[in-house]
């Protein structure tokens, strides 16, 4: 099941709809910068497949400027 | 550990998103996370939230530490702290998950027959005291020493001095100060006649423009620097990154102008010929407010064991000044300081536009250089040249590294030369000192002794036959410690190291003192802007550790000198801070009392009626000016503060045929110093687990090295292995070589050399030659 992190940069004035459009996706969990127009993000997946489909997913959101890889893990599923 | 999969999957959930948000620091300085910091906060009507200031760096944030049951269970960032409005760094948000490191020194340890025995505490301090005792009779006082820290808390450090300045009578007292704002502090004297800046933070929201000399605030004062980044969103204030290496702040700045090592020298005369030549010299403030005088030059480097240098200042005129700025127009200093002329002369016109407000922030680059001292002296030229001083958003600042450099080493004095109110060569501070002790005013010597790292040498020559270490991890923070670590494994010195974990320098120690970390005990702290925090213990601490400052009591005790250190265990800090309290007392530097402390997130000396002082010897704000003035430097006997003439002079050693780069040393945002405490914070030591040598692109790929590939960088006094770190974190300009100092396991100090500047006596730890190749 990997779980990877990234940090999502939203558009110019767009953070909250960028946090909004995360949100609403299953397998994210997002964490907004307070001060800063960053926000982290954590996804869930259950396999690899799942995973590519939920990058391409967040990568067509519009309000996202740039999405750059932290740390990636891959757990067994339980 | 972790008993189930799902609860293992928790985990890395939480480790992805720590690193992310750790990520997120390096790249955003004084970044935050408030919901993640109130969700990880546990819910409970137990919690009881208590103030005091951060525990790393001279920013001096509040932070508010939440217990439960007697455990600190979460940090978050104090909003009625003034220095970061509820911000902290990503250091300041994960200090106190070091405390549960699992190596903690929690007992005292005795070295018998090569081993290290757990030993009772009081039967270890009764070898300390016999130890310090029987020296002191087979060799005389000064075969003893200490050497305390810019983290000691002011208790400490008072403590410290007065054992062995007014109890022992000896001068040697050092503190790891001397290697970090040695140089302000000379900087400070020689041109003001008093120590510390004379503004405050809150000069951040007035200032048009940053410039700052030789320092990466973007990581070294995150909080501070994010302060700065949101008066440039929201006012358009500028910072202009003036550096040898590009650094997360040059990214971040206005415009970043590179400059050869050194040539910072150079570069500040040229900007002040550049303010006299175009006529924006403020006439009537230097006129009523400013003395010129030089100095002594060629005062060497101080390389060799026992060197000495006084300098010997005399007054010249304005025209005499000017005359000599003449070797320094930008035209000639573009030649060697690699700065082109039109950069030069455009710092020179934001210093010189009457309407542009400037603040000058600084740090290690201009500290830790053999001309510090004249360094510092520069940039309050170019403030004192144009008026710009002592006004909200127009002054120099110079920055602290530590949480106490401040409060503990300058203003307490725990240098060899200093004293609680003024220094040892002065007798009415002498006798000051000997009142308040309630000692003989003979016993306090009138002669400094040893500076750090002639205090480090004479353990190794064998002078020094005891020294008693605190809070300070000399065996990875000096330079060249490839002669200092072999001069403290000598028998020829008993060592007692007191400290939290272990390090490489309690591993050379005779005895190990279980110390008291930061929140398990009550403390002071001074900030760079002259905030003195107070805090209350929070949490018990493990086993036996105990406070530094009750330890040193307890070894005065045993020394028989209990008479002079009357404290009670329980309110010692207390006691000590209203004894301490009156050496500063009156409009100067008056100090608050401590219940305004205890209410307060820090409160900024001088306290002089109820109020604190913002902006020193300027009227409007500062009662201690005489009446009738507007600006006065009463540091002087003249009121007057003094532009220095000092020259450019090359480095102690530069690159040559033989080792062709310039090494470059510093810290990076995850790690606080020598890392004895961050790298045992799982979050932080993930994110930045070892050290690296940057370079420029250009050098490694000339050298055939690739990212990650090991290299030996090596001097003329050591060498050291690290993977090659290119286009990452930071970037050096070609030619010089960058390394973090964190990493115990890549001792770069082996490599550093222990040139210091002859007045301040703070080593260079930024420029030396060394040669690169693949390991
Ligand atoms: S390390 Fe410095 S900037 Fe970071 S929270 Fe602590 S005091 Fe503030």
């Amino acid at each position: 099941m990997p779980i990877k992190s990234y940090l999502a940069h939203p558009k110019k004035g767009e953070k909250q709809a960028l946090i909004n459009a995360l949100s609403e996706l299953n397998g994210c969990e997002v964490i907004p910068a307070t001060n800063q127009d960053v926000v982290v993000l954590v996804t869930e997946t259950l396999d690899d497949a799942s995973d590519v489909i939920l990058k391409e997913k967040i990568e067509h959101i519009n309000s996202l400027k740039l999405l750059a890889l932290v740390s990636g893990f891959n757990t067994p599923q339980n | 550990m972790y008993n189930s999969i799902s609860s293992r999957r928790n985990f890395i959930k939480k480790m992805a998103q720590l690193s992310a948000m750790t990520a997120a620091a390096a790249m955003f300085p004084g970044i935050i996370f408030a919901s993640e910091q109130e969700e990880g906060i546990p819910n409970s009507a137990n919690l009881d939230w208590k103030k005091g200031p951060c525990r790393f760096c001279g920013v001096g944030c509040g932070i508010l530490v939440g217990t439960e049951n007697g455990k600190a269970v979460a940090v978050k960032g104090d909003p009625n702290c003034s220095v970061n409005k509820g911000l902290l760094c990503v250091k300041g948000y994960h200090q106190t998950m070091c405390i549960q490191s699992k190596d903690r020194l929690t007992h005292a340890l005795v070295k018998k027959n090569g081993r290290y025995v757990k030993t009772p505490l009081n039967e270890a301090l009764d070898i300390v005291a016999d130890k310090m005792k029987s020296t002191i009779e087979a060799h005389g006082k000064d075969a003893v020493a200490m050497y305390t820290s810019g983290q000691s808390t002011i208790p400490e450090g008072y403590v410290a001095s007065k054992l062995m300045k007014g109890a022992i009578g000896t001068n040697n007292l050092e503190c790891n100060a001397r290697l970090c704002m040695a140089s302000a502090v000379a900087g400070f004297l020689t041109t003001f006649g008093a120590d510390e800046p004379m503004g405050c933070y809150e000069d951040i929201d007035h200032a048009d423009y940053f410039i700052t000399w030789g320092n990466n605030m973007a990581e070294m004062h995150p909080v501070l620097f994010s302060r700065m980044l949101e008066q440039k969103t929201n006012r358009g204030a500028k910072i202009i990154d003036f550096a040898t290496r590009t650094s997360r702040s040059s990214t971040a700045s206005d415009k970043s102008i590179l400059f050869e090592p050194q040539t910072d020298l150079a570069v500040a005369n040229a900007i002040c010929y550049e303010i006299i030549n175009n006529g924006w010299v403020n006439k009537s403030f230097v006129e009523k407010h400013c003395n010129f005088s030089k100095g002594l030059t060629n005062m060497g480097y101080g390389t060799e064991d026992k060197y000495s240098f006084k300098d010997k200042p005399e007054k010249i005129d304005f025209e005499a000044f000017k005359t000599f700025l003449n070797d320094y127009t930008p035209e000639k200093v573009a030649k060697y300081s690699k700065v082109s002329a039109k950069d030069i002369k455009y710092l020179a016109s934001i210093y010189g536009d009457p309407n542009k407000k400037v603040v000058s922030y600084w740090c290690m680059g201009v500290n830790q250089h053999t001309r510090g001292t004249w360094m510092n002296n520069l940039i309050y030229n170019m403030h004192l040249l144009t008026g710009k001083i002592s006004q909200p958003g127009n002054g120099p600042f110079s920055l602290t590294g530590q949480p106490s450099a401040c409060g503990t080493a300058r203003e307490v004095g725990t240098f060899t030369h200093k004293l609680p109110k003024g220094v040892v060569m002065n007798e009415k501070h002498r006798r000051l000192a000997a009142k308040i002790w309630k000692v003989p005013y003979e016993r306090i010597p009138s002669k400094p002794t040893y500076h750090t790292t002639e205090m480090f040498r004479a353990v190794d020559r064998g002078d020094i036959k005891f020294i008693w270490t605190q809070v300070t991890n000399p065996l990875v923070s000096l330079p060249k410690t490839s002669r200092y670590r072999p001069a403290m494994e000598k028998d020829s010195c008993f060592v007692v190291v007191s400290d939290v974990f272990p390090t490489p320098t309690s591993d050379v120690a005779d005895v190990i003192l279980p110390a008291s970390w930061h929140i398990e005990k009550g403390g002071l702290y001074g900030n760079s802007e002259r905030r003195t925090q107070h805090w209350d213990k929070m949490v018990e601490g493990p086993g036996e550790t105990t406070p530094d400052a009750w330890m040193t009591i307890e070894v005065a005790k045993r020394m028989g000198y209990g008479d002079l250190f009357p404290y009670s265990e329980e309110n010692h800090v207390e006691e000590i801070y209203n004894e301490y309290r009156q050496f500063h007392e009156g409009a100067k530097h008056g100090m608050a009392p401590l219940e305004v402390l205890k209410k307060e997130s820090g409160v900024i000396w001088p306290y002089v009626d109820g109020k604190s002082t913002q902006w020193r010897f300027n009227a409007k704000y500062d009662p201690a000016c005489k009446e009738g003035s507007d600006f006065d430097f009463y540091g002087k006997p003249d009121g007057k503060a003094v532009i220095w003439q000092r020259p450019y002079e090359p480095a102690a050693e530069a690159p040559d045929a033989e080792y062709p780069f310039w090494l470059n040393t510093g810290r990076v945002i995850e790690h606080w110093h020598t890392g004895s405490m961050t790298r045992r914070i799982p979050v932080l030591h993930k994110a930045m687990p070892e050290a690296y040598i940057e370079f420029h692109p250009d050098d490694a790929k000339a050298l055939g090295i690739r990212d990650n590939e090991n290299v030996k960088v090596s001097s003329r006094r050591g060498s050291c292995v690290l993977p090659a770190s290119i286009n990452k974190r930071g970037l050096p300009t070609r030619g010089q070589v960058f390394v973090p100092f964190f990493d115990e396991n890549m001792m770069i100090n082996d490599v550093t050399l222990d040139a210091f500047c002859p007045i301040s006596k703070e080593p260079d730890f930024k420029k030396c030659a060394v040669k690169v190749e693949k390991a």
